[in-house]
């Protein structure tokens, strides 16, 4: 399956807000039922590493922190138990750094996918200079039809993102040029605008919210890519790199 | 400096509608307007039956809790009123648009389409038509039912009194009454000896008609008495019949009135032989030998309440032989007058010639013929003149010129003018009497301008000059009625019999 529609963490559909996926880990909130994390095992566990944790006593994981396949960045009220549960879970390539920031919602602020950030306009500089530094990313500051939170209002994988709809034609194209990757406005969750809320996606998997409508499935299969895509053979490609650069 | 910024112009991209999958415009809710529509009904809970409450005596549709309107069917009071029934359920939704959709008149059913917009999820804005339909369902009104019981049932009544023997007050009331449509809320009007009944379905009409007479006649309070019609005792309310006793003042125009001591030194001396000249609700008084003028309101009048000393009744006519002009003329209150010394003697007594002083040498000439009280052969019974000790009374007080003979010539001429009657239950057995003095009436009303300042005189449509009149019009002694005086009638279809009641 390369969408898993129908996620209800504890009844509510906002799936984003509660897990994070990347290529190389996903992390899940600690939840009343284990239905939301079977649901991510199921799916990924002989893929990646699926992670229980919570960050600063929260279940909003998704949107504190911000992460691709090179690194996690966690805010600064994160506890230190957080900091060392998530540096055992994680793989040793991945780096979880703790920043200092006044904007703690890192993953409202920050949208990225393996090769490019787009983050809040009145991020601080070193922040900025983190980002580009732990997650290996080109960062660029802009606004999404009018919003800042630009890590609310769009959802990035390396194929392809979703960003509110009511962006402009102008604003996609220019969107689309800084990322290069397609770019797409459409709603998630029977219409709602807040996609990264509602959705969580990589490269060859997505995970979205049970209202969900059939439309707005079709349109995130069709801008990520996602039929095409198949887990082994992008961790394949992973690995070849790897042993590459071994040898 | 925002003028001076380049703004990159923005078009509105599209977007799949998030259920049937279409593209359309991004809105609030991003779905397109018929998914909306299925999805989210704005007129859930409001109500689409209701159920009015019409009397088809009247016409009037029941605002509860008591009020009744009056509204024709698909007329703007209608469609305000149904608007209004539903008022609690537009409380959560706001009105655009209103309208009839036409139903059989004979169905007992109204239907009006309500155009209504309410936010919908999302903060989107829809907008949906609906219709609600009305049963009308009959129930008469309680003042139609009153009136179905007892036709006759009156709540308040006026009782309308002046102690003369003619009637000529009461012309000229009935005249006035029908120009401000006094009387419309009148149940009954009922001519009674000496005076008028009005009868009112409510004390408050009847208190109306009570205050509009003090201001058109010199009345006096008025006495109000009522009666005991039921009580209940569940929750303490009385139904009582109100009366109200009214009387007119005895003063009359061309009166001749003797004030009492104190009075005419309390107004400086004025001379206690007076007449009246002209009564609306103050009364005029004329002194005839000095031309001073006095004018009394209704409360001092009733202070001292004297009666006439002469009425109308006995005026005597007079020949006029000499006339000598003493004063020059004077104006006095909008009317000219000259004092002069004349000669007259009674027309069916020639034997006497009186030297007497008068105030019309401006319309006397040797020849003419006026009217005047009789004071020399007079006997009379006057407890006010008997105070005056060292009083000269003079023989003859004229008052007006006769136009006697000159109307020999015209009797039987039908006038240009007629007048309209209010709709009263005459006393029959006075009918021959009333004949007279209404002619008297109206020939007043020729004589004096003043006082059709007050009336509606409306142009007789039937009136056909004839060819004897007009010769005869040469001679325009004869006052009449100027034509610019007269009021089209409106020709309405179901107007009061009495249009051409010319009580001849």
């Amino acid at each position: 399956m390369v969408i898993y529609a129908g996620l209800q963490f504890e009844n509510s559909c906002e799936v984003g807000v509660f897990s994070k996926l990347t290529n190389a880990y996903c992390l899940v909130a600690i939840g009343g039922s284990e239905n939301f994390y079977s649901a991510f095992e199921s799916e990924l566990a002989d893929v990646i590493p699926v992670v229980k944790t919570s960050i600063a006593g929260t279940r909003i994981i998704g949107r504190l922190c911000a992460g691709n396949k090179n690194g996690l960045l966690v805010p600064h009220n994160t506890t230190d138990q957080e900091l060392q549960h998530l540096r055992n879970s994680l793989p040793d390539q991945v780096v979880v750094q703790r920043i200092e920031e006044k904007l703690s919602a890192l993953g409202n602020c920050i949208a990225c996918n393996d090769h490019v950030a787009l983050t809040h306009t009145d991020l601080d500089k070193e922040t900025e200079e983190i980002i580009a530094d732990v997650l290996g990313v080109e960062v660029f500051r802009q606004t999404i039809a009018g919003n800042i939170l630009v890590g609310s209002y769009c959802a990035l994988s390396n194929r392809g993102g979703l960003v509110h709809p009511h962006t402009s034609i102008e604003d996609l194209d220019e969107l689309s040029t800084l990322l290069q990757v397609p770019l797409v406005a459409g709603t998630i969750n029977r219409g709602s605008e807040v996609i990264a809320a509602g959705m969580t996606v990589n490269d060859w998997m997505a995970f979205c919210g049970s209202d969900t409508t059939a439309t707005e499935l079709s349109v995130i299969e069709s801008v990520f890519k996602l039929r095409e895509a198949q887990p082994t053979a992008i961790v394949e490609e992973m690995r070849k790199s790897l042993i590459d650069s071994y040898v | 400096m925002a003028a001076n910024m380049f703004v990159v112009p923005q078009t509105q991209g599209t977007v799949l509608c998030c259920k049937c999958g279409i593209l359309m415009a991004p809105n609030p809710a991003n779905m397109c307007v018929t998914c909306l529509r299925c999805e989210v009904d704005i007129t859930e809970g409001l109500r689409k039956h209701v159920t009015i409450m019409h009397c088809p005596e009247c016409d009037c549709y029941l605002q509860p809790p008591r009020t009744w309107l009056k509204a024709q069917l698909e007329s703007k009071e209608l469609l305000t009123y149904c608007v209004k029934r539903l008022e609690t359920d537009l409380k959560k939704v706001r009105l655009v648009n209103a309208e009839f959709i036409w139903t059989e008149p004979h169905s007992k059913r109204i239907k009006v389409k309500l155009k209504v917009q309410k936010k919908a999820l999302n903060g989107a804005i829809l907008e949906q038509s609906y219709v609600v339909e009305y049963v009308q369902q009959d129930h008469m009104c309680e003042s139609c039912t009153r009136f179905q019981a007892n036709p006759d049932q009156w709540v308040a009544s006026v009782q309308l009194r002046q102690c003369v023997s003619h009637r000529r007050t009461f012309f000229y009331l009935e005249q006035v009454i029908l120009k401000h449509d006094a009387a419309v809320h009148a149940i009954k009007i009922k001519q009674m000896d000496r005076g008028i009944d009005f009868f009112f379905g409510n004390n408050s009409h009847a208190l109306k008609f009570v205050e509009f007479l003090g201001k058109v006649v010199p009345t006096d309070k008025g006495k109000r008495s009522q009666q005991l019609v039921s009580h209940d005792t569940k929750n303490n309310s009385y139904n009582y019949k109100y009366t109200y006793s009214v009387e007119i003042s005895p003063i009359c125009r061309e009166d001749l009135i003797c004030l009492p001591p104190r009075f005419a030194v309390s107004l400086g001396n004025f001379g206690p032989l007076v007449i009246c000249t002209r009564v609306t609700n103050n009364i005029t008084l004329l002194d005839p030998f000095t031309l001073r003028q006095c004018f009394l309101d209704r409360d001092q009048f009733w202070r001292y309440s004297f009666k006439s000393l002469l009425s109308s009744r006995q005026l005597v006519e007079y020949d006029v032989f000499n006339v000598e002009v003493v004063s020059p003329e004077y104006n006095v209150g909008g009317c000219k007058y000259v004092i002069a010394d004349v000669e007259v003697a009674r027309v069916n007594n020639y034997s006497k010639l009186f030297c007497v002083r008068t105030h019309l040498g401006h319309i006397l000439k040797p020849g003419d013929r006026a009217l005047g009280y009789d004071l020399y052969g007079v006997n009379s019974n006057d407890n006010e003149l008997d105070k005056y000790i060292d009083l000269v009374v003079p023989d003859v007080i004229l008052i007006k010129k006769s136009y006697e003979e000159k109307r020999q010539k015209k009797r039987g001429k039908p006038r240009p003018w007629k007048l309209k009657s209010l709709n009263m239950e005459l006393d029959e057995s006075s009918e021959e009497k009333m004949g007279l003095e209404y002619e008297e009436f109206l020939r007043d009303l020729e004589e004096n301008p003043e006082l059709r300042f007050n009336l509606s005189l409306y142009r007789d449509r039937d009136y056909q000059p004839s060819e004897i009149a007009s010769m005869a019009d040469d001679d325009d002694d004869v006052p009449s009625v100027p034509l610019e005086e007269l009021l089209a009638d409106l020709e309405l279809s179901d107007v009061e019999d009495g249009e051409d009641s010319m009580r001849e």
